[in-house]
């Protein structure tokens, strides 16, 4: 049974590109057909690419507000260069410009006390976009990523009204062709954090914000299966507190903040 | 009264049918074949579409339709009509985009059938950096075909870039 379970033991010492082939490689050991349409047991990582995304999925982000730096945008950053979006720094019109993540700094009026954290598409299990979305553009994919079909929104921006995290953006403005070739994006659609879905597809399990913190030595955010026990974040979500923002909406979210 | 409105109806059946003679003299000589035919330039990469030129020529939009679906509602990325791989073997070598001259591979098509598209109001009209194999980004270019020839196994994004630089 030990080659049905992927990555785990083996992952760690190899080098990435190795890695990745390995994981392909224990994605076609471990994917179990015993007929077209049938399969025995479901592979998080390094899903093939002609299998759809699977129910047995939920990608979700933990985010360590108490290791997030106070200053520090490299996720945003990240998440601007991976899916093509100008910084809003740089944009013409910032009032109006997209912005799939972006940094929040809090203070307690009481103590003073600082907390810095990223907000974002939260991915909530019951979204209130897809439920007020007039077209069925706004969608939640069965691995749980809360994404927009650009085929079918007509850029009426009721999704974000309904949005309580201000996650999504209209695109104002023609983008001349300066698209990313994975993250197709235009004028006159709505748009917000997909969870990096061209990378997480790719069976890179993780995303441009999250390697980011990693790589600046913050490790403030974790992504993962939280459907899988074994998975990084399904541990650290048993072992620390998190909380999910307005929580009392009840919607299930698939990003968990610690230290809130 | 009668008289005036007659007179009135005589003049503006004498003017149409003047403007209609005029209107297909002029259109005339178009129809000698001064419409600009598309130019059709053999993809940059590889020998054959993934299926026969005539099935593709019909068909194009209805498997690209179809596949936009599967990969975006159900995250299904294989290769074979995906509209990133057409940019990848049909971008121009002058311009390096599908659509951005007026004879480059998608747009002279389409002009010529009037047949206005807006797939590249969001999507990318240019291969992918360094992995895609044309001339335009590497030199080495011939190097990525012999080694995808070459290899037993799939040969992966990372060792294809790997191989440019």
């Amino acid at each position: 049974m030990s080659e049905m379970k992927p990555n785990h033991e083996a992952a760690p010492p190899l080098e990435s590109a190795q890695r990745r082939r390995f994981i392909g490689g224990a994605a076609v050991a471990a994917g179990l057909t015993i007929a077209p349409g049938i399969v025995l047991i479901e592979v998080a990582h390094g899903r093939p690419e002609d299998q759809p995304a699977s129910a047995a999925v939920r990608w979700g982000m933990l985010v360590d507000a108490t290791k997030c730096a106070n200053g520090c945008d490299e996720c945003v950053s990240a998440c601007s260069t991976e899916n093509g979006w100008t910084p809003v720094a740089e944009s013409r019109h910032p009032r109006q410009a997209p912005q799939w993540i972006r940094k929040l700094e809090l203070q307690d009026p009481l103590t003073q006390m600082q907390t810095n954290l990223p907000m974002m598409c939260q991915h909530c299990a019951e979204p209130p976009c897809v439920d007020v979305c007039p077209t069925g553009a706004s969608f939640k994919r069965a691995d749980g990523i809360v994404l927009v079909n650009r085929h079918t929104c007509i850029g009426c921006r009721y999704c974000m009204m309904a949005c309580p995290y201000k996650a999504r953006s209209l695109v104002h403005e023609p983008l001349n062709d300066t698209q990313k070739p994975d993250v197709p994006r235009g004028i006159g659609c709505v748009e917000s954090c997909t969870f990096c879905v061209q990378k997480v597809d790719r069976g890179d399990g993780t995303t441009a914000c999250v390697e980011a913190c990693t790589a600046s030595g913050h490790n403030a955010l974790v992504f993962g299966d939280m459907n899988d026990p074994d998975s990084e974040i399904s541990r650290r979500l048993r072992e620390i507190p998190t909380k999910q923002v307005r929580a009392d909406l009840n919607l299930n979210l698939g990003v968990r903040y610690h230290g809130i | 009264m009668a008289g005036k409105t007659k007179g009135l109806l005589a003049i503006g059946a004498a003017v149409l049918v003047t403007a209609a003679f005029v209107w297909n003299g002029a259109m005339a000589p178009a129809q000698a074949g001064d419409a600009p035919k598309p130019v059709l330039i053999k993809a940059v990469k590889g020998e054959q579409c993934v299926e026969d030129n005539d099935f593709m020529r019909r068909n194009h939009m209805k498997v690209l339709n179809h596949h936009r679906d599967e990969t975006v509602i159900e995250g299904i990325r294989t290769k074979k009509y995906s509209l990133k791989e057409c940019i990848n073997c049909h971008a121009s070598e002058k311009t390096g985009s599908v659509a951005k001259a007026k004879d480059d591979f998608c747009v002279s098509c389409h002009s010529y059938a009037a047949v206005k598209i807006d797939c590249f109001d969001c999507h990318s009209t240019k291969p992918q950096g360094p992995m895609a194999m044309h001339p335009l980004n590497a030199e080495t270019a011939h190097y990525k075909h012999k080694l995808a020839a070459g290899a037993k196994q799939p040969v992966s994004v990372d060792e294809m870039a790997r191989v440019a630089q």
